[in-house]
């Protein structure tokens, strides 16, 4: 079992803690001159997603989550389970509603994501940064017409909705960021 | 690559001032300026230090110093009159937004002073160095009070009577729990750092003095507070910024106190440094009746400047020493 000492703690460090893996967001030291030393550490867990705090006392050591970031190709959804491959080796796994989260609303076929596994189970699914997709549905923009700040939405192929500007025309390609889900270009 | 280019270029004329004004303060009031080595045979036996050990080339061991306390302590028991000195210290492991493993110490001794006017002198050179620059921030006000007291006051315990599952109690109580086994120590340890120090109103400074006997180091005992030792701390705001002694001159208590961290570090396996016997025999020869104070430089540079990390006035932190 492979575990790390409070002196080892950094921003990034997967811990596995109350029986879910935990990533390390901060990690500050804390010390009385002559007193006992402390570790405040902000953590987020993995598997919900909550953002805690914990203290430790230093030295002590914490079991580390075999969590592990693994580059994978979307492939398809079979009605209940999101299918990705790892490109190298073609092993593939099927990750749950629950593990896919909001990337759903991002995927399409072929794109590169960043699928998170603990031992060996899929446990998040992080989208590429920026996609290419088609409209497939939206109004026609009328020019000129600034009544929503010069935006409408639009449904994305994947069946996201985002706000686009009025001159941009159903059936077009266009390219968003999924971290903030905001129309970045025309295609 | 930029990380050879120095971090802290808005400090460093406050650094120097800052250097100038402390040296000018002790020099107004007939504190003489000292050196001791930095490099020393022996090492503290507190297991709440961790001395950094450098090899010497025939094999000898040599410590990095934690504090120059212990040379001074040997020059005052030789007749030396109030010393000072401005040190370069060095604590291995101690690395965060208030810690740089090697910094900058002010450490003085007054001679037939006790802890509680030493703390009233380093509220005096404070003021005094915070009036160098209409830029500096200053402190406003100070509080005093004893350690016993605030424990009452913000949490409701009495420190000494009450026992580790108490204290643990009174901290899930404020949200504090804490990973790994701490002893009653660690626990008053964490609630004053986590729980109550956060809680000091930033610009105050505040003196917390008369410790519990079992976090002496080398303060005496309290001649009016049994179980409590003749020690403070000055915080400014939530920042600890210096910790002083009305000074242990008693070998007999000296040797005993040794005798536990040792005992301490052996249970938790600590390194074991070799004993400083000099201090030791200083003792037996004779420490006058004294206080002594040790300043962190820096911090007290990061709250004249009001920044609120270390390596925001050290150039090279050690990440990048």
């Amino acid at each position: 079992m492979a575990t790390y000492s409070t002196n080892e703690f950094k921003a990034g460090l997967k811990l596995l803690l109350d029986g879910d893996p935990q990533a390390i967001v901060e990690n500050e030291f804390v010390k009385p001159g002559k007193g006992q030393a402390f570790n405040r550490v902000k953590l987020r867990n993995l598997r919900t997603g909550r953002v805690l705090e914990k203290t430790f006392k230093s030295g002590e050591s914490v079991e580390a989550a075999d969590v592990m970031d693994t580059e994978m190709q979307y492939l398809y959804n079979d009605g209940e389970f999101w299918h990705f491959m790892v490109p190298d080796s073609f092993e593939q796994y099927a990750v749950g509603e629950a593990a896919l989260g909001d990337a759903g609303q991002w995927l399409k076929e072929q794109d590169v994501c960043t699928v998170t596994l603990w031992n060996g189970e899929p446990l998040s699914v992080v989208p590429p940064s920026f996609v290419e997709m088609k409209i497939t549905e939206c109004d026609p923009g009328v020019r000129g017409d600034t009544a929503q700040g010069g935006t409408k939405p639009a449904t994305l192929e994947s069946g996201a909705v985002v706000k686009v500007p009025l001159f941009v025309e159903e059936g077009e390609t266009v390219r968003v960021d999924t971290r903030n889900g905001e129309y970045v270009s025309r295609v | 690559m930029s990380d050879w280019r120095p971090g802290a270029a808005p400090a460093r004329m406050a650094r120097a001032r800052l250097l100038a004004g402390l040296r000018a303060f002790f020099a107004a009031r007939g504190v003489l300026e000292v050196e001791t080595p930095v490099l020393g045979r022996g090492a503290p036996q507190d297991p709440m230090l961790e001395s950094w050990e450098a090899q010497a080339p025939d094999g000898a061991r040599g410590f990095l110093q934690t504090s120059p306390e212990y040379p001074m302590k040997r020059l005052l028991a030789d007749g030396a009159p109030d010393i000072y000195q401005i040190a370069r210290v060095f604590r291995a492991g101690e690395s965060g937004p208030r810690h740089n493993p090697e910094f900058t110490l002010l450490e003085w001794y007054r001679h037939g002073l006790d802890h509680r006017a030493l703390a009233r002198e380093v509220v005096a050179l404070i003021a005094d160095q915070a009036g160098l620059s209409p830029e500096w921030r200053a402190p406003r006000g100070c509080e005093e009070i004893a350690y016993a007291e605030l424990f009452q006051s913000a949490l409701g315990v009495d420190p000494l009577a009450a026992d580790v599952a108490a204290l643990e109690r009174v901290a899930a109580a404020h949200g504090l729990t804490v990973g790994g086994e701490l002893d009653r120590d660690g626990w008053l340890d964490a609630l004053i750092s986590l729980v109550i120090a956060p809680g000091f109103p930033p610009d105050r400074l505040t003196i917390l003095h008369d410790y519990p006997e079992s976090q002496a180091v080398l303060a005496r005992p309290c001649a009016e507070r049994p179980g409590y030792a003749a020690r403070f701390e000055l915080y400014w705001g939530d920042l600890e910024l210096a910790n002083g002694y009305h000074e242990l001159t008693d070998p007999e208590v000296f040797r005993q106190r040794r005798a536990r961290d040792i005992a301490l570090r052996r249970a938790r396996g600590q390194p074991l440094p070799p004993v400083d016997r000099y201090l030791e025999a200083a003792l037996e020869s004779g420490l006058p009746d004294c206080a002594g104070v040790a300043l962190g430089v820096d911090r007290l540079l990061m709250q004249l400047l009001g920044v609120s990390r270390i390596d925001q006035v050290v150039d090279f932190p050690w990440s990048r020493a």
